[in-house]
């Protein structure tokens, strides 16, 4: 157990300063994840899903409690060091896309692979793979703001997986995308999950992502309200 | 890596085009404006140095005590000795002998009997000699309005309002009432070549202008000059230097309790020259100052409402994996780019602009009217050696500073944070 599991948070809690009082947006959270479940947090708006994602993928610290992810303690790392778990290890899909919107398509899709030093030839091959994943082949010079919100989401889909992380942490990745669309993009995750024994970790209330999930965490008021294991 | 980020600076106008655009006017005006303050308040000196104080002036201790009344009876005796000395002396320094006189113009009409009459101010310089330089000195050529320059002894010329008031015309002849230097009367006649409009009030109100030579027959001042003047070669009048060779001069020759000794004085010594010699000094690092900081405070804030924007792209850039030195060193180049480049178009425009104040000047006569002191009635610019560079003061640094200050940002807040400022 110890050796596969990924992910683990031990009495997780973090508070957000809200004038002199806090808000406890998670509240004592207790989860392990192992390499390659495909999970998801499930709850309603506010529960904490967001919040959880950030801690896990470094991006915010808890307030209390432990956070380990990949041998690391979340709250112990050094700004450098985290980066690097990022860089070489997670992949995010963010709830607002948050593409660069100077940047074409391919060039957003690229930006990871820049930062981990891979060669033009192999930036290309990877780059086209991850746009014909999330079937986008044939808008790689069009900017984001000229892509529909749906796009946009498959674009973000393609930036966090392109690197083929250990990790991706999916934050509503179908919000904005038609049936067929989510389909594909689930379809294409399952694929990734199951040859490259990626672990995604979704935050959705879509019930056509909570259909594919092999393991459900719903989540109320910060705490973890049922776990259940397909 | 690079060329990813030069692209996202130069596709993004927000953050290329529109900080180099603000560099580029603040360093335009800081430029443009020190070119003008050095040019208006060093063209006021040079105008006053030209006509009246020159760089250096040579007169007698007790012509030099009782200036003001141009005492030509305590003149300069045996100038042309006294020349050679200080050409010898002082080669980066031209001298010329000037006289100033009072006077009273009369002009008669066919009958010989006064039609109008006037008083004047005269000066004589070195007209004919051909070496003096005092014809490019005071631009004569330029300021002629009708007739011709003195082309022989016995010519005169008139400031052009004069020559109005007293109703002549260049070919008239003049007659010039005034005292020899040793207090008689004289009666000298002129023909007038022509007028002249030098553009200071001071100068162009009653002037008269007839050859050294011509003065010193009419005043009996043979080989005598009440002043000699200095003009450095440089062009401009240096203060620091000047007052070094008024002090070595007068330590080697005005030793003796002798009233006609010749003493130097610089330009800052004459009248209230010296208090406006400071001014200038002060003034333009002053104006400098405060307008570098100024545009400094404006460009800083430009840097941050950039780097302030732009924390949902940072937040991104960390999320993949960026480093956070990495992100702001980038926000730092961009900013040492931005700043360069608007500092170069902006001194670039800047100097232009005031090569053209420089070149064609501007008329600003009508604001002069009255001045007791010459002020030139034309503004000036003057391109210094320092206005290549003064613009880098506010372009260059104050971007950077203010890139560094809003990039603080990057480091205070956490990446999830940089998002949510992004979202809203
Ligand atoms: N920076 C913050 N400061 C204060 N409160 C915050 C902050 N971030 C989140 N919260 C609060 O914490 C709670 C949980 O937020 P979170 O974003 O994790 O919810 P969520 O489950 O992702 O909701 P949604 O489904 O709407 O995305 C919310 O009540 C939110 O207001
Ligand atoms: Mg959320």
């Amino acid at each position: 157990m110890e050796n596969t599991s990924i992910i683990q948070t031990k009495e997780l809690v973090k508070k957000f300063p809200i004038g002199k009082s806090f808000f406890t947006a998670l509240n004592g959270i207790n989860l392990s994840f192992d390499k390659g479940e495909f999970a998801g947090l499930i709850g309603p708006s506010g529960s904490g899903k967001t919040t959880l994602l950030n801690i896990i993928g470094s991006l915010d610290t808890p307030t209390s409690g432990d956070v380990t992810v990949l041998g690391h303690s979340v709250g112990k790392l050094s700004a450098k060091q985290a980066a690097r778990l990022r860089k070489e290890q997670f992949g995010f899909i963010f709830q607002s896309y948050n593409l660069l919107a100077v940047h074409n398509v391919y060039e957003n899709v690229e930006f990871p692979l820049l930062l981990l030093k891979y060669n033009a030839n192999e930036r290309k091959k990877m780059i086209m793979d991850a746009l014909s994943w999330v079937g986008l082949t044939d808008k790689i010079k069009s900017k984001p703001p000229q892509l529909s919100g749906g796009e946009c989401q498959r674009v973000a889909i393609a930036r966090a997986m392109v690197k083929r992380p250990s990790l991706v942490l999916a934050d509503e990745p179908t919000a904005n995308l038609d049936a067929v669309n989510s389909h594909n993009i689930l379809q294409t995750m399952l694929k990734l999950n199951e040859e490259l024994k990626t672990t995604f970790l979704f935050a959705t209330h879509d019930e056509k992502v909570i259909n594919y999930l092999k393991r459900k965490i719903y989540l109320l008021d910060g705490k973890v309200d049922k776990d259940v294991i397909k | 890596m690079i060329r990813f980020l030069i692209k996202g600076l130069i596709r993004d106008k927000s953050r290329s085009r529109t900080p180099v655009i603000i560099v580029t006017l603040g360093v335009l005006l800081t430029v443009f404006l020190h070119a003008y303050i050095t040019g208006f308040m060093g063209d006021t000196i040079e105008l006053n140095a030209r006509f009246t104080h020159g760089h250096l002036k040579v007169m007698t201790t007790s012509y030099a005590e009782n200036m003001s009344q141009i005492p030509n009876d305590l003149a300069l005796i045996e100038v042309g000795d006294l020349l050679d000395k200080l050409n010898e002396q002082y080669p980066d320094v031209k001298w010329v002998p000037r006289i100033q006189f009072g006077g009273l113009i009369d002009v008669p009409d066919e009958n010989g009997e006064t039609r109008s009459q006037g008083p004047a101010m005269g000066l004589a310089m070195d007209f004919l000699t051909g070496n003096s330089g005092e014809t490019e000195r005071l631009q004569i050529e330029k300021s002629i309005v009708r007739g011709q320059m003195i082309k022989k002894q016995g010519e005169a010329l008139l400031s052009e309002s004069f020559s109005q008031k007293l109703k002549v015309e260049p070919g008239d002849v003049i007659t010039l009432i005034s005292s020899t230097m040793n207090g008689s009367m004289s009666i000298n006649n002129f023909t007038v070549a022509g007028t002249v409009l030098f553009g200071a009030e001071a100068i162009d109100r009653g002037a008269l202008m007839i050859d050294i030579e011509d003065a010193r027959t009419a005043l009996d001042m043979y080989d005598a000059a009440g002043e000699v003047l200095g003009f450095m070669n440089s062009g401009f009048y240096n203060d620091e230097e000047a007052l070094k060779m008024a002090k070595t001069f007068n330590k080697e020759n005005n030793i003796s309790e002798d009233e006609f000794a010749p003493l130097m004085m610089s330009l800052s010594q004459q009248g209230n020259m010296g208090q406006y010699v400071k001014l200038t000094e002060v003034w333009s690092i002053y104006i400098s100052m405060v307008f570098i900081i100024a545009m400094a405070i404006v460009l800083w804030n430009a840097g941050l409402l950039g780097g302030l924007r732009r924390y949902g792209e940072f937040g991104i850039r960390l999320a993949m994996g960026e480093e956070k030195d990495h992100v702001y060193l980038s926000l730092i180049y961009e900013a040492v780019f931005i700043g360069t480049m608007g500092t170069i178009i902006g001194t670039a425009i800047g100097l232009l602009l005031a090569w053209l104040l420089q070149t064609y000047g501007l008329d600003i006569s009508g604001m002069m009217e009255g001045a007791a002191m010459m002020f030139p009635s034309e503004i000036k610019a003057r391109i210094s050696p320092s206005d290549y560079y003064i613009g880098f003061f506010p372009g260059l640094f104050s971007t950077v500073l203010g890139a560094m200050l809003a990039g603080i940002g990057i480091y205070k807040r956490k990446t999830s944070q940089l998002f949510k400022e992004l979202e809203s």
